[in-house]
């Protein structure tokens, strides 16, 4: 971006200033550590120059917002015509309990709704199957049925409020469920807007919520690709994620050639069927984790722009909007403390603070509480108000992409953008996304670098305050949300109301359907909304496909 | 020689958050323990089953999905059940302070929040194993 006469007249003074200046201030002020490096192994140098960004073509590559290649963001005006979603992740005991959490967190400012179910939902079980045992309702709402989706969402405007699930196994069916629930209000699929999580890779990979073995899965998602762009055109299909691989303890770079690589495994899944890609791809979003590290978590966004959209030119996308890489973004749970745990806040202020300074479309800020247990109400509010500061108070807003063009953001950029096609090449190597799941590579790479992570903080290389530094004597103690102890039984007692109360006929005739089209290669959807309409429970209708489809088993490595 | 710590580290039922007790089983190998690690998605009887087929001295539960208060108190009671009264029961994951004295009762010996350093529990284990 800079003349080459510049360059070199700026290389023999940087030189210059490393001999004179420079060693000079080291020697009398050595520098504290050995190596500089972020949480990626990445050395980071004392200074950035033009030098370090020589080779970047201004209109090439990096461009303007809104336009070919969308480093610097998909929209053009960002911030400025419209702040972020802010979209507070909730969930916990029955659907009437989280229901007034979505209400509170409206009447406080949030402006769009996620999902957190329990592990028996997220598994496909109902609350009273054995398998739920202790589960119900502790780390996201149990939703079983048709009928307890109508009290999650109680009294919420459908068609006005959009909506993110964090599903994926059952994915195809919860979302049957949301579409069901619309319709009976009246609210035609048109009209609802939102997001399912259903990106059952990273399952495999990192979070291990996943039910059936990899090739249904991934016909199961195509068939909602399908259904979606035909059907409830304002729904994003897919969330592919970098979050939880990150939770697992991945590199910001492995977080981002992951779920990068997962993304054109998707697209290659839905061509394979006939599927067009300027059909289904501008339905496609994705979700990243904002960690402590700050630049270079606003390197990974823009540079996984860069990359997508390059990829997807690659595979054949004609629409613009195919290109877009737009994401939601989450302050990193890990790297909460269960230590001092009001110093949270000021973690999640600055993860948050990437994530704007990336060119997020949604955030989730975490809430102080949450290395100890769900968010109580007021650390909830904490969270919220943190994500109303940084848009309303702290100017940030004011211009698109306010790092761009800095020295190091853009070597940074680059350098993480070639890092992940290194990743891209290894995994090719083995034969794809789906060869390398079954042979444990990401499993193992992430356990690596979680476990390099960790004996950093052991051996105090790294400092997390308040655990390796800066501890207190005694630990202050916050208050922990209460949850009703009878929701449970509530729960238990709705399901049984309800098997009795409908037509047992009617869902048996859905359900064999169901599964004589699971056996041939008709898209399900339309066949799943049949069973949800007749008040099938999550459990029966997950049981019919997992009759026909298996199950998945990992093999346990560490 | 010495005999070697045995442990088992176990997953009980759905959590699928793997990362902390991947790092223990490592790092209790690195100590110089014998380490089976179970996997994801155990019942009570599964992780049982495996104490009593490996002979194991410890057994480490891990969970973060909060069913700790039911679940790590099914497979402290199945052990006593099979007269496993001998094997040291340590827990870790996103436990509340609040609930740990429920669980020493039952037979936990002891809890390890985040941010413990895995130092503190290999030197824990080495220190109270019974056998």
């Amino acid at each position: 971006m800079v003349e080459k006469e510049t360059i070199k007249q700026i290389r023999e003074k940087r030189a210059d200033w490393e001999k004179q200046k420079y060693s000079k201030a080291v020697q009398e002020n050595p520098e504290r550590k050995p190596k500089f490096k972020n949480l990626s192994d990445i050395e980071i140098k004392n200074l950035y120059t033009p030098i370090d960004i020589a080779d970047l073509r201004y209109l090439k590559d990096v461009g303007f917002p809104g336009e070919e290649p969308f480093l610097r963001g998909v929209h053009p005006s960002l911030y400025r015509g419209r702040l972020w979603t802010m979209r507070q992740f909730a969930g916990f005991g029955s659907a009437e309990e989280t229901n007034k959490r979505y209400h509170y967190l409206l009447d406080h400012g949030e402006t769009g709704l996620s999902v957190a179910f329990d592990y028996p939902t997220l598994y496909g079980y109902d609350t009273d199957h054995p398998l739920a045992r202790g589960e119900f309702g502790k780390c996201g709402v149990a939703i079983s049925s048709l009928r307890d989706m109508e009290l999650l969402f109680h009294g919420i405007p459908l068609d006005k409020i959009t909506t993110s699930m964090t599903i994926n196994g059952p994915a195809a069916i919860v979302w049957a469920m949301y579409i069901a629930n619309a319709e009976n209000q009246g609210i035609s699929k048109e009209k609802i807007g939102g997001t399912i999580q259903n990106d059952i890779l990273k399952e495999y990979i990192a979070q291990k919520s996943y039910i059936f073995p990899p090739e249904p899965s991934m016909r199961l998602i195509v068939d909602t690709f399908e259904y979606g762009f035909k059907n409830v055109p304002k729904w994003n299909t897919i969330s592919i994620s970098g979050y939880h691989i990150r939770e697992a303890g991945s590199t910001a770079i492995q977080e981002l050639a992951f779920t990068l690589g997962d993304g054109i495994e998707y697209v290659k899944a839905a061509m394979k069927r006939g599927l067009s890609i300027d059909d289904f791809a501008p339905r496609l979003s994705f979700f990243f984790n904002a960690h402590n590290d700050f630049f270079e978590e606003i390197a990974k966004y823009r540079a996984a722009r860069r990359i997508w959209a390059r990829e997807m030119k690659k595979l054949g996308a004609k629409k613009p909007r195919s290109l877009w890489m737009r994401f939601h973004t989450q302050t990193a749970g890990c790297s909460l403390t269960a230590q001092q745990p009001e110093m949270n806040i000021v973690r999640v202020t600055m993860q948050a603070l990437a994530a704007v300074l990336g060119g997020t479309q949604s955030l989730h800020t975490n809430s102080m509480d949450e290395a100890l247990a769900l968010p109580s109400e007021k650390a909830v509010r904490i969270a919220l108000r943190t994500q109303q500061i940084i848009a309303e108070e702290s100017g940030v807003t004011d211009t698109v992409d306010p790092l761009g063009g800095s020295y190091y953001i853009e070597w940074l950029s680059s350098k993480m953008e070639e890092e992940t096609y290194r990743y891209f090449d290894k995994v090719e190597r083995l034969g794809g996304v789906i060869p390398a799941i079954e042979k444990g590579f990401f499993q193992r790479e992430i356990a690596e670098s979680a476990y390099r992570y960790q004996k950093e903080i052991d051996e105090n290389k790294r400092i997390i305050v308040g655990v390796n530094r800066y501890k207190l004597d005694e630990e202050p103690s916050i208050p922990i949300l209460k949850m009703d102890e009878k929701g449970e039984e509530r729960q238990i007692n709705r399901l049984k109301k309800l098997r009795t109360e409908r037509d047992a006929t009617k869902v048996q005739k859905h359900l064999q359907r169901l599964r004589k089209a699971a056996e041939g290669d008709e898209n399900l959807m339309p066949f799943i909304l049949d069973c949800i309409h007749s008040y099938a429970t999550l459990g029966e209708t997950c049981d019919v496909l997992r009759e026909v489809f298996g199950e998945y088993k990992e093999q346990a490595i560490y | 020689m010495v005999k070697k710590i045995r442990v088992l580290i176990a997953k009980p039922g759905l959590d699928g958050h793997d990362r902390g007790a991947k790092i223990v089983a490592r790092a209790l190998r690195d100590a110089g323990m014998e380490v089976v690690y179970t996997g994801l998605h155990q019942t009570a009887e599964q992780i049982v089953n495996t104490a009593i087929q490996e002979d194991v001295d410890v057994v480490g539960l891990s969970l973060l999905s909060g069913a700790h208060m039911t679940l790590f108190i099914d497979v402290a009671l199945l052990l006593k059940e099979k007269q496993m009264d001998d094997v040291l029961i340590v827990g870790g994951g996103i436990i509340p302070q609040e609930d740990v004295p429920g669980l020493k009762k039952a037979g936990i010996a002891e809890v390890f929040g985040p941010g413990t350093p895995v130092e503190d529990i290999v030197s824990y284990i080495k220190k109270n194993v019974k056998r």
